[in-house]
């Protein structure tokens, strides 16, 4: 099974690469590891006239801090988020998503970035930036702008990036309240997309939920933002009764479908499982956080 | 294309189409055929290679995309007639029977054990979860990764000791 | 000198497997991995419909594209008169499609080309104009009013039934039913799933232009009977055929049947004159090669009211796909699932089974199993949980009272099977104690308690393998023999060559170890080939179980010949009469004399340079052993699960497995075969599926959605064994290559279906995926 034919360019700098792209427009597909292109290729479901692989530029790596900033370089792979032992409790969540992500070898060569642009409404990335409110930095040959992460998933595969356009960098406000974040994933075996994710992320005030994010996987045409359970969580304390009251709001957000993994009822009803167990982990660990 | 690489400490190079994919260079451009294909969809890991020592599948890689870095394929593990310790270890812990998801799982059992030289059952079985066997129930692949370890604390107090197969015992 | 020397590799040895050397340095040598001079590439088209009439087929476009050399469709086939085949159950296959599509996936055309590349580029420039029909996707789908008729090139077939079957005694089965104090009833469906061995099929076919010979690389687990097979279907002198059998990355059965590739390749290397390769992809291989299982049960069970087994009746119908294709010997429509009655000394019981074309595809093999024996264990198996449930027996004193007893063997079943030999108390209460049953009984009535959901699965199956005695088991009339030559060289040293084909399971070692045992020749100085029937001694292959029941005895009768001859060579050497020699493994010796004596090495070399008068040189031979009976391997296999009542996942907690296969050749390489079995089983009870929706499209096509267990998911096994020796088998062996994969998914799922049974759920169907569990708990209003 081999790819149709295309164009390959490996630019050695951003600048070339958003170059290339304002010049091709939609005949150029951007890859970063490859491990969702790819096997689109292999498949002859996408059929780009030519492929940029960003994937051997220099930087974009890396988790940092600065101004305020937590920012995480979009071409950082996977497994070195999966190794990242030390970042602040906010990002908690970091970790554990990357744990579960495809299989040991594909986070060995996949990009945060890579998969985030994918958009695939299965990815575990975008329930990730969903909750944790993230932004997303764009550029293109005429400069930089920021997408909020609640705006990037327009559809199935879609986003709001423009074809001239690279994610660059994702990064969150980095907050001086403890904060915690929990990803539950349902897969069927090690390597399978989510049946279903739930992505969740608390911040604390003096006992009381001052932030919350929640962002579900593979239940709707894209990764979902639970925004009313969300606010319902915001300025309670968090009892039973509240985070029953937010899983509940929750599932109520999801729009699963009825496939091989399951029915829409079963899928719905592990949403409200999973915001339910991701709250008491991610309350648990905001508690201990590290700042 | 122009690709040229280390294949097993070796400059390797050939002029392919951007599609062709870095399975398809080692076995086709190069004969180095111990590096299988399993799925195409790089569910099995059966592809495996070692990719500046880190595991990844050669289905889902271009050859073009690795130019310039390092690849380790099974040919590359034994140290001429002496196997490696994991190679020893599969072999002495009937680790293999077919032998078609074999390589995969000796390289990625070698980079384990290169970060982690000590790895619990658990975090054998972990960084085995992208390589499908059909044949072993992976009960004796993880005690040929377990054997290969001990073999490996044991060799750092002495020289080891050669491990020959050829023709079985 | 003493008679104590260690002869290494003998029976019961687990010696290191001869066959690791080149696998460890990635120097197999598997189908793909050849490379012919001049060699071309074939790529198949396939039709994306299940169902549909072909009004035209253009290949122009693909045919000038470049480096192709030449398209092939149904209609080129057809003027060969090989568009269609025989399959090995009797009915026709299509090879090339020429009227109709039957199945999605079924092979329309072939593109041969220089390059993989070109090949792939140029079959996808073919058009073929379909008009679509509706799709038969069940066995009730087929037999309903209306339903579109599959198979209308066929004459006298005016539904889309395919066969009715029978066996055992429907008079006595009703008489024990009417007097039953209770019947206890499952309905089943054991979904279709597929061997998906890690390598995919292919064939390499290089016709000789000058000679005619044709020499094909096939990835096959048959290499004589496709021999045979292909001298009838193209008409090709046996002799001008060639078949070689490579490394062969896993069959479980995917790799007997003839697919249409290999009468595609060869058609096109006979007319091109060039080899031309031709290698499945992972998807090829999901959704067009042998399937497995598919059939939709019932099973009824009639006790009396001390819980004894009076009766046993059952219905299947088999889904078969749209050519029927299933690789079984040919008296048995629905393979041997009619060994449905199990461990147990049920007095009666009527079996029926009909077989109905749908349109998926055809090819039912027997994934590590003997001809359908899985589909009747598992039937049985859960059928005796469930009755157990029912009756509030205990699940392990049911199956204990209801044993077939020891001294009843060998024991006739009401089907007609001869049991050779067995006990299964033993093994079950070895599984318990390993188990610590009793203390486990009261551990889940703890976490029951506490709210968790948790359970115990036991299955005791009795498999029946070894096909076959010839007079009842044959293929296309080929009888299920096996063979074995041995050639045993001046120096001593020697070369087995043998009628069946491993793949994986360790031939060159365990029959090496025969060798050894009977002959004392080291098993390092043993040569095993197989594979080339241009070398290879006629066999049937290997499958079912069967290499070491029937080749295993072959090798065994084979080496007892070639010491008959050595004890008269030896007569000769040691100048004393026959009846004084006496044989420890590896010399004859002068009774009451040991230090008179002749090794086999120096036996052999004698038998090319020092023979008694007028005998025939060399110590060479081969045989052909037809076994008088079939074996039946049993055991015992026990499983713990939790299960999260939040997500309906099911957690394997342990999985306890004792199998008695008889006499143990490798005790190693059996404990393998028996956790790849386990591991099989464990994927089909819960992830393994083919399924399809309403208009026919697979579901279940790549590794993405086609699910194998990875070692994450995968029990750590406790293994356990008994040996009760086959009485007929010259070495006391069974066969085990596939009892675990047999026994074990019903294990898996009565632990799911005990741990459910508190709030009465009685069944779900495989594999239990976490959907399935979670809707069940929530039909009785169970949640977290």
């Amino acid at each position: 099974m081999f790819p149709a034919a295309f164009d390959y360019r490996a630019p050695a700098s951003l600048d070339e690469a958003l170059g290339l792209l304002a010049q091709q427009g939609d005949a150029a597909k951007v890859m970063a590891g490859g491990q969702s292109l790819i096997p689109l290729l292999k498949l002859r479901f996408a059929q780009p006239g030519m492929v940029v692989d960003i994937g051997r530029m220099r930087g974009l790596t890396g988790v940092s801090r600065n101004d305020g900033w937590i920012t995480i370089g979009a071409l950082t792979r996977h497994v070195d988020l999966e190794r990242s032992y030390d970042l602040p409790g906010q990002l908690s969540m970091l970790p554990e998503a990357a744990h579960w992500i495809a299989d040991p070898l594909v986070r060995n060569q996949g990009t945060i970035g890579g998969s985030i642009c994918h958009a695939d409404p299965s990815g575990d990335w975008g329930s990730v930036v969903l909750a944790l409110g993230a932004d997303l930095v764009a550029r293109s040959a005429n400069g930089e702008r920021v997408i909020h992460a609640a705006d990037f998933f327009q559809g199935p595969f879609t986003t709001a990036l423009g074809p001239d356009e690279i994610l660059t960098e994702i990064r969150v406000a980095s907050s001086s309240k403890p904060a915690g974040g929990a990803y539950n994933k349902l897969e069927r075996k090690v390597g399978d997309f989510a049946t279903v994710a739930v992505a969740v992320q608390v911040e604390l005030d003096g006992g009381k939920v001052s932030r919350a994010g929640i962002g579900l996987t593979s239940v709707g045409a894209t990764n979902i933002k639970a925004t009313e359970a969300e606010k319902s969580l915001v300025g309670r304390e968090p009892n039973d009764a509240v985070i029953a009251e937010a899983a509940r709001l929750a599932a109520a957000a999801a729009e699963p479908k009825t496939d091989v993994r399951g029915s829409a009822e079963f899928k719905r009803d592990v949403v409200r499982v999973f915001v339910q167990r991701g709250l008491k982990t991610a309350l648990a660990r905001a508690k201990e956080a590290r700042v | 294309m122009k690709v040229s690489m280390k294949v097993n400490g070796a400059e390797r190079s050939g002029d392919v189409e951007p599609r062709v994919l870095l399975v398809d260079f080692l076995r086709t451009n190069l004969a180095q055929t111990g590096t299988h294909i399993g799925c195409d969809t790089s569910s099995c890991g059966a592809c495996t290679v070692l990719l500046d020592g880190e595991p990844v599948k050669s289905c889902t890689l271009l050859a073009v995309q690795v130019d310039g870095r390092s690849i380790t394929t099974v040919e590359g593990l034994a140290n001429g007639a002496t196997l490696s310790p994991i190679q020893a270890g599969f072999h002495e812990e009937h680790g293999l029977q077919c032998g078609f998801c074999t390589p995969g799982m000796m390289l990625v059992g070698t980079a384990l054990l290169e970060r982690n030289p000590e790895p619990t059952e658990d975090e054998i079985r972990w960084a085995i979860s992208g390589n499908i066997c059909r044949c072993t129930g992976y009960m004796n692949i993880v005690k040929a990764i377990q054997h290969a370890a001990k073999a490996q604390a044991a060799a750092q107090a002495k020289v080891p000791e050669a491990v020959v197969v050829a023709g079985g015992e | 000198m003493s008679t104590a020397t260690h002869m290494h590799g003998r029976i019961g040895e687990s010696i290191k497997r001869k066959e690791d050397a080149r696998f460890l340095r990635g120097k197999g040598n598997y189908l793909d991995d050849f490379v012919l001079s001049n060699m071309l590439q074939m790529a198949i088209l396939r039709s994306p419909h299940a169902h549909a009439r072909i009004k035209s087929i253009d290949t122009s476009a693909a045919g000038s594209m470049p480096g192709v050399i030449a398209v092939v469709t149904g209609e080129l086939m057809a003027q060969h008169k090989l568009a269609w085949m025989p399959t090995l159950s009797g009915d026709t296959q299509a090879v090339l499609a020429t009227d109709k599509v039957r199945f999605q996936g079924q092979e329309v055309a072939a593109v041969i080309a220089e390059t993989k590349y070109q090949a792939e580029d140029a079959r996808d420039a073919i058009i073929v104009d379909y008009e679509v029909l509706p799709a038969v996707t069940s066995p009730d789908g087929a037999k309903s009013a209306g339903a579109p008729l599959i198979r209308d090139e066929k004459e006298g077939q005016k539904d889309n039934h395919i066969y009715h079957w029978e066996s055992g005694n429907q008079a006595t089965t009703q008489a024990a039913f009417a007097t039953a104090h209770k019947v206890v009833r499952l309905h089943t469906f054991y979904p279709r799933c597929h061997p998906a061995p890690l390598e995919t099929c292919g064939c390499i076919a290089d016709v000789n232009s000058a000679t005619g010979k044709a020499t094909i690389y096939m990835t096959s687990q048959a290499p004589h009977a496709i021999r045979t097979v292909f001298a009838l279907v193209t008409g090709l002198p046996e002799q001008q055929i060639r078949i070689i059998s490579p490394d062969i990355g896993g069959g479980f059965g995917n790799k007997v049947p003839v697919y249409p590739g290999y009468v595609v390749a060869t058609a096109a290397s006979l007319l091109i004159g060039r080899p031309v390769k031709w290698v499945e992809d992972r998807n090829e291989n999901l959704i067009s090669t042998g399937f497995a299982r598919d059939y939709h049960m019932t099973g009824d069970l009639a006790v009396d009211e001390k819980g004894k087994m009076l009766a046993l009746r059952v219905h299947l119908d088999s889904d078969n796909g749209a050519f029927f294709a299933d690789a079984q010997p040919s008296k048995f429509k629905a393979g041997l699932f009619h060994i449905v009655t199990g461990s147990y000394d049920i007095p009666t019981a009527h079996v029926t089974a009909d077989g109905y074309y749908t349109n998926k595809a055809p090819g039912g093999v027997a994934y590590r199993c003997s001809f359908r024996v899985t589909e009747a264990s598992y039937l049985i198996e859960r059928l005796v949980t469930n009755a157990a449930i029912e009756l509030g027996l205990d699940q392990a004193e049911f199956r204990k009272q209801n044993f077939i007893k020891p001294e009843q063997f060998p024991y006739t079943s009401a089907t007609g099977w001869v049991y050779d030999s067995g006990d299964y108390p033993k093994a079950m209460d070895v599984a318990l104690e390993k188990l610590g049953y009793a203390e486990l009984l009261n551990d889940v009535e703890r976490r029951r308690k506490q709210g968790e959901v948790t359970g115990i699965g036991i299955a005791s199956f009795t498999e029946v393998v070894g096909a076959g005695h010839g007079a009842d088991f044959d293929i296309l009339g080929l009888r299920m023999f096996d063979s074995a030559e041995l050639r045993v060289h001046p120096t001593g040293k020697a070369l087995l060559r043998m009628g069946t084909k491993s793949q994986g399971q360790g031939h060159e070692t365990t029959f090496a170890q025969i060798v050894t045992e009977e002959l004392g020749i080291p098993a390092a100085d043993i040569a095993v080939e197989e594979g080339d029937t241009d070398t290879a001694p006629y066999g049937l292959g290997t499958y079912a179980s069967r290499s070491t029941p029937v080749a295993g005895a072959a090798t065994a009768m084979v080496s007892r010949k070639l010491r008959d001859k050595a004890r008269k060579i030896a007569s000769h050497l040691l100048e004393a009469a026959e009846e004084d020699l006496e044989w420890e493994v590896g010399r004859f010796y002068v009774k009451g004399s040991p230090d008179r004596s002749k090794t086999i090495q120096e036996i052999a070399f004698a038998a090319y340079t020092n023979l008694p008068e007028g005998m025939e040189a060399g110590l060479e031979g081969v045989h052909y052993y037809d076994p008088p009976n079939m074996t039946y391997p049993f055991g015992t296999y026990a499983v713990v699960v939790d299960i999260d009542k939040g997500t309906g996942q099911v957690k394997v907690r342990r999985m306890v497995a004792v199998d008695d296969c008889g006499v143990r050749i490798n005790p190693m390489i059996v404990e393998g075969q028996i956790h790849g079995g386990l591991t099989e089983g464990f994927g089909i009870a819960f992830m393994e599926l083919i399924t399809f929706d309403s208009d026919g499209n697979c579901i279940g096509s790549n590794f993405m959605d086609y699910l194998l267990p990875t070692a994450w998911e995968t029990p750590r096994f406790e293994m356990g064994e008994t040996v009760t020796p086959s009485p007929h088998h010259p070495l006391g062996a069974k066969g085990v290559g596939e009892s675990a994969t047999v026994g074990s998914p019903a294990a898996y799922v009565n632990a799911v279906i005990d741990a459910l049974s508190p709030y009465g759920i009685t069944n779900i169907d495989m594999p239990v995926g976490p959907d399935k569990v979670w809707a069940a708990l929530r039909s009785k209003g169970v949640t977290e």
